[in-house]
């Protein structure tokens, strides 16, 4: 079973809030998925109101909350950020996200860095979005992360894991659950993660701007299934040449 | 490059145009048929060669819409706080020539304003003005967003073109997002409609963006007004402003309107008129061309209009505007800027948006998150 920080899970699938066509649809579709860790973007909920309309359609006893900093550019604005999170959601989990860039939402390293330092000493439960770098990953368990989310390629793009010898690494030498975040498209993009090791996968767009959100939320849900049983039974080695009738070394039998 | 105007004079008007109605169907195919579109397939995509492939045009920029902001559409409402204006401007209501009592909102009826808005379900505002520096100024502009502040998520302005200090300091005060419209890129033509007043220094405005960027402004909005000049050689000018800024000012995000000219007291008639199809083709073509931009459409387009379009790559709407000071609630027959079309309540057209499948957002900012 999947543990981060004092929290174990069932589901490796962990979805986000955003691009639905209404609150209802969302809440049907992330309890299809199964998912037990929902990210939401602080901009779009209302903090002083206990009415929000996506946090309504959030509260089931098998869904934890994960506050993310999604329109902060720098370390103390995220910092900010996450007390606001932490006071008005009451949790002191945190999905870090410093994209300083609008437009491709590329993660800032040096800024994630500094924020997760400060926040680990301020008892948050800290995971980072962050590019496919292993040594960044390295510092960030330094700084003590709770966990990595590392992208497969840009945020919402669809195109799956395009970093993928980076997170081959990142997950062979990470000593923290490696969930990877961002660009997962389809299915078989989740199931393809959870083959190579990754802990869990976040998806938002793959599911929300689906015709139909609630089966695709489901599709994710046995292809993440699928990949993790196929990582534990370990999977076959591919080989690009055939195992020789007469192998090389026999004469060493002779 | 200090600014965009050693860019801009690089381009002559007459060659720009010219260049965009050569192009041909193979130009526009290559463009639709690319991933990474330059400036040359943007023009392309304005171009009178790409009429017939509107209807690809349009599947191209749904799709891309969708992948990139969902299924919502972000609601917004301007709050015009002054008519008063020292500029003339040919095309605008509040125009210095046009001899009609002017206000500007006191700080009591700001908040009545701001009430009447709030209950309407907005908790994003745009404040308007015209430009009349000795009594809308920098320290008016500080007293309104402190008022506003603790009742919006959100605040943008759509106010004279200021100074890289003034920027700074009101961005403090929880400015987010600036609106400047060049109105046309054409420099002699520009210089016809604005004769007098502070405006009329086209440079001045044309570095505008430049001195938000610098300020390091979250949004910025940028834009033409549509029936001055040429559309397609004016929105050619508009995208590469946006290519520049976007590469110079990575940190800030972008958004694009096409305003066009609309009725007032005492008005103008558009040099050039752009039709539906034709306002349909510029939305997909920017959005073909920039995947990330924020498309915003404003009360001042049709009912049928605004019903259809917020499919094919709007992701704001404005509804119920007023565009007078006063309009809401405190003064409601002040001059107003130009007539709106789409009179819908803002209850209205977030139903229309549910009916297309689409979520209306009222907040996507927090002021937490600047602070």
């Amino acid at each position: 079973m999947l543990k981060i920080a004092n929290k174990t899970f069932q589901s490796r699938l962990f979805t986000g809030t955003g691009k639905f066509s209404s609150a209802l649809e969302m809440e049907q579709a992330l309890v299809a998925s199964g998912s037990e860790l929902v990210t939401v973007a602080l901009k779009r909920v209302d903090l002083k109101n206990s009415d929000d309309d996506i946090l309504n359609h959030l509260k089931y006893p098998h869904i934890s909350l994960l506050p993310n900093t999604s329109g902060v550019r720098n370390a103390k604005e995220a910092v900010f950020a996450a007390q606001m999170a932490r006071e008005a959601l009451e949790t002191n989990w945190i999905k870090l996200e410093i994209h300083p860039d609008p437009k491709y939402l590329m993660p800032d390293p040096i800024e994630t860095l500094l924020a997760t330092e400060e926040l680990a000493k301020l008892g948050f439960i800290v995971l980072p979005y962050i590019h496919a770098d292993p040594v960044l990953c390295k510092r960030l368990e330094d700084a003590g992360t709770a966990a990595v989310m590392p992208l497969g390629s840009p945020i919402g793009s669809n195109k799956g894991l395009k970093t993928i010898d980076f997170l081959e690494i990142i997950i062979s030498q990470s000593t923290v659950p490696v969930i990877i975040d961002a660009g997962i498209g389809s299915p078989s993009d989740a199931a393809k993660a959870m083959e190579i090791g990754a802990d869990a996968v976040l998806v938002n767009t793959a599911i929300a701007v689906s015709r139909n959100p609630v089966k695709m939320a489901e599709a994710f849900k046995i292809a993440v299934e699928a990949g993790r049983m196929a990582f534990e039974a370990k999977l076959g080695s591919i080989h690009s040449y055939a195992a020789a009738s007469s192998p090389l070394t026999s004469f060493l039998d002779d | 490059m200090t600014s965009f105007t050693e860019l801009f004079e690089s381009c002559s008007w007459g060659e720009t145009k010219k260049s965009i109605y050569d192009k041909t169907a193979a130009d526009v195919e290559q463009a639709l048929h690319t991933s990474t579109r330059s400036l040359e397939d943007f023009k392309a995509l304005i171009s009178p060669a790409a009429a017939p492939y509107l209807e690809q045009m349009a599947q191209i920029s749904r799709s891309l819409t969708l992948k990139r902001f969902g299924r919502i559409v972000q609601m917004y409402v301007p709050l015009y706080l002054s008519n008063e204006c020292n500029n003339i401007c040919t095309y605008c209501g509040f125009s210095y020539d046009n001899k009609v009592r002017r206000k500007t909102l006191s700080a009591i009826e700001v908040m009545q304003e701001a009430a009447v808005i709030k209950d309407m379900g907005y908790d994003h505002v745009l404040l308007v003005t015209g430009e009349a520096n000795q009594s809308v100024h920098t320290d008016y502009f500080k007293k309104v967003l402190d008022l506003l502040r603790p009742h919006f998520s959100h605040l943008s302005m759509e106010i004279q073109p200021l100074d890289l200090e003034d920027y700074k300091e009101l961005m403090h005060y929880g400015l987010n997002t600036v609106l400047v419209y060049q109105e046309t890129y054409h420099r002699e033509d520009y210089k016809k409609h604005h004769p007098k007043g502070k405006k009329s220094n086209f440079q001045y405005r044309l570095e505008t963006p430049d001195r938000l960027g610098q300020a390091g402004i979250h949004k910025m909005g940028l834009g033409v007004l549509i029936g001055l000049e040429d559309w397609r050689t004016d929105s050619f000018f508009t995208a590469m402003h946006l290519n520049y800024l976007e590469k110079k000012y990575w940190q800030s995000k972008y958004s694009i309107s096409f305003p066009r000219l609309r009725p007032f007291s005492g008005g103008l008639e558009p040099k050039v008129v752009m039709n539906d199809k034709e306002l349909t083709q510029l939305i997909c073509a920017y959005r073909i061309f920039n995947e990330e931009v924020e498309l915003s459409i404003s009360t001042r387009e049709s009912e049928s209009f605004r019903n259809n379009i917020i499919k094919l790559g709007i992701t704001a709407i404005s509804a119920g505007s007023k565009t007078n000071p006063g309009g809401y609630a405190t003064e409601l027959d002040s001059l107003e800027q130009f007539e709106i079309s789409d009179e819908r309540s803002a209850a209205e057209i977030a139903a229309m948006i549910r009916t297309q499948g689409y979520e209306p957002v009222w907040k996507d900012w927090d002021i937490s998150l600047t602070r």
